[in-house]
């Protein structure tokens, strides 16, 4: 059964001159993983927008397990939807863990009790119950959005959407939190929407979707998609960041070293190297 | 330790720390206006008996308290000056032209002093023993009552919280700009005034724009959460009543109804 499917949708930002997204129709069924890529500015950020109705389509049809999206309706479907946006700080509103994970359910007047129960049983979830008195300016990123996901996962939705949530973590905190993610996937029965950079993150989706300047270009299951290779630059998956500066570096006839470097090497290299041309 | 300690909070288990932010919030404020109706020695005694009980109850050292004074040192010097020089009236003792030093004049210097410090010292009493939040907590508890006026408390003591939550986060990125700043060459601590005013705004302008679009963000988070309006909603925080501020709450009350009572009827 599709629980997401978007017909024909067209959005355009007034002050453009070109569709953000133009004429995307696709489904996706219930319990399944699916990723979003694309590059920047291809449209996938808006289009997870206007999925939980934050911003009003210009035309075109989103029905979310069974209800249409209408103003009317956009309250019940955020019941349905959880999201995680990319800036683990910009999205931690309450002043604790705790507080933080509650904020969805208070925003929907539940009870102080059931609050406590909830906000106990999703940081267990997540894994950072030890933590729900820290405040926010003590918590790494990955940290950050895990409890994101907890305060997620406290008002049960069926569908959460991941809008580059991985984007701005260390390797680390990134594999930690597919790790929860997946795990919360299997428990709670979610479809997963991922908006990513991030060929990890695609490589755990079932199947992935292309989307280019609003166009919806492609769809296949990650084992077909990474036979491109290099190609998949193009479709706008990621090269690690030392790779990509490298190859920018090159083109100006910058030596680079041949080696394989991680962010540390390269920050270590960068500061010893003259740039000799 | 030359940073400001008037208004930050230093954490602890006293009786003071363990009482109710509405407790302290009242009690602070009863403290304050009663300070107004003291006027002799002996309710002078009584005022300063009771804030000592109270830094003591608080269990952080009395030397931490004068240091929170210090930065008002000026201030207070300023204020007594003016009312030692101003007050006229009763025994001449010294006279220079216009300016007289009167037995009034130093008696009212000497009350005015007695009662800056004694207000500020019960404020810092608060702030010391009190986290932000939990004030904020506790001033929206206590405009409540507003809410039958409409008055839209909920949402105030939400935008509080929020702008105190993200304090530590906007030091943090004005630091980074700072940072960034530095490596291409700027000196902070350099030149005259306004040198150093020129290298602010290269702060400041990256930190606003930043900020503008952090509350962009923030309330796309908040709605995408469910976040409707600020007055129907549940709140996960509870203030607790405990013993300790009944307990609080009695003595000060006995103590200022005897300030009051010495004032009126002895």
């Amino acid at each position: 059964m599709a629980i997401i499917r978007v017909e024909n949708l067209n959005y355009q930002y007034s002050n453009s001159d070109t569709k953000a997204i133009d004429d995307v129709s696709f489904e996706i069924q219930a319990g399944d993983w699916v990723a979003i890529v694309g590059h920047n500015g291809s449209g996938k950020s808006t289009l997870a927008k206007l999925l939980i109705g934050l911003m009003a389509a210009d035309s075109g049809k989103i029905t979310i397990d069974g209800q249409v999206l209408t103003p009317d309706t956009v309250w019940q479907i955020r019941e349905k939807v959880g999201m995680v946006f990319q800036n683990p700080d910009n999205q931690f509103v309450g002043a604790t863990v705790a507080d933080d994970v509650a904020f969805g359910m208070e925003n929907r007047s539940v009870d102080r009790p059931t609050m406590a129960t909830k906000v106990e049983q999703a940081l267990k979830q997540v894994g950072m119950y030890d933590y729900k008195d820290r405040e926010p300016a003590n918590l790494s990123g990955g940290q950050k959005q895990r409890v994101a996901l907890a305060g997620i996962i406290a008002i049960a939705p069926k569908i959460l959407i991941l809008d580059e949530a991985t984007s701005m973590l260390d390797p680390r905190g990134r594999q930690e939190i597919l790790a929860v993610i997946q795990q919360l996937k299997a428990d709670l029965n979610l479809t997963v929407l991922s908006i990513t950079h991030d060929i990890d993150e695609a490589s755990n989706a079932d199947r992935i979707v292309v989307i280019d300047d609003g166009h919806f270009v492609e769809e296949a299951t990650p084992s077909e998609l990474f036979t491109h290779g290099r190609q998949l630059v193009d479709m706008g998956l990621d090269v690690p960041l030392p790779e990509k500066l490298k190859d920018a570096l090159q083109a100006r006839h910058v030596t680079v070293p041949r080696s394989y470097l991680d962010e540390r090497g390269l920050v270590d290299w960068l500061r010893t190297s003259r740039l000799n041309k | 330790m030359n940073k400001v300690m008037f208004g930050r909070f230093i954490p602890g288990h006293s009786w003071v720390h363990r009482m109710d932010p509405r407790a302290k919030l009242v009690l602070s404020f009863l403290y304050i206006a009663v300070v107004f109706f003291a006027n002799d020695f002996w309710t002078y005694l009584i005022m300063t008996l009771l804030l000592l009980a109270s830094v003591v109850a608080s269990a952080i050292p009395l030397g931490v308290y004068i240091r929170g004074l210090l930065p008002l040192f000026w201030l207070m010097i300023f204020t007594v000056l003016i009312q030692v020089f101003f007050g006229v009236g009763g025994h001449v003792y010294w006279q220079w032209g216009w300016l007289v030093v009167s037995q009034d004049g130093l008696n009212s210097a000497g009350l005015i002093l007695m009662r800056f410090v004694l207000i500020i010292l019960v404020s810092t009493i608060l702030t010391f023993t009190t986290e932000p939040l939990e004030i904020a907590d506790g001033i929206e508890s206590l405009l409540s009552p507003l809410k039958k006026l409409h008055f839209p408390v909920a949402t105030l003591a939400l935008m509080l919280s929020l702008a105190l939550r993200f304090v530590p986060t906007l030091m943090d990125e004005a630091e980074k700009i700072m940072n960034a700043q530095r490596s291409r060459g700027v000196d902070f601590g350099e030149g005259g005034l306004r040198q150093r005013v020129r290298t602010i705004v290269p702060i400041l302008i990256p930190l606003f724009v930043n900020a503008f679009n952090r509350a962009i963000e923030i309330s796309t988070a908040m709605e995408a959460r469910g976040y409707q309006d600020g007055e129907n909603r549940t709140k996960y925080r509870q203030l607790k009543w405990h013993r300790v501020d009944t307990a609080s709450l009695v003595i000060y009350v006995i103590s200022l109804s005897a300030v009051i009572g010495l004032r009126y009827f002895s």
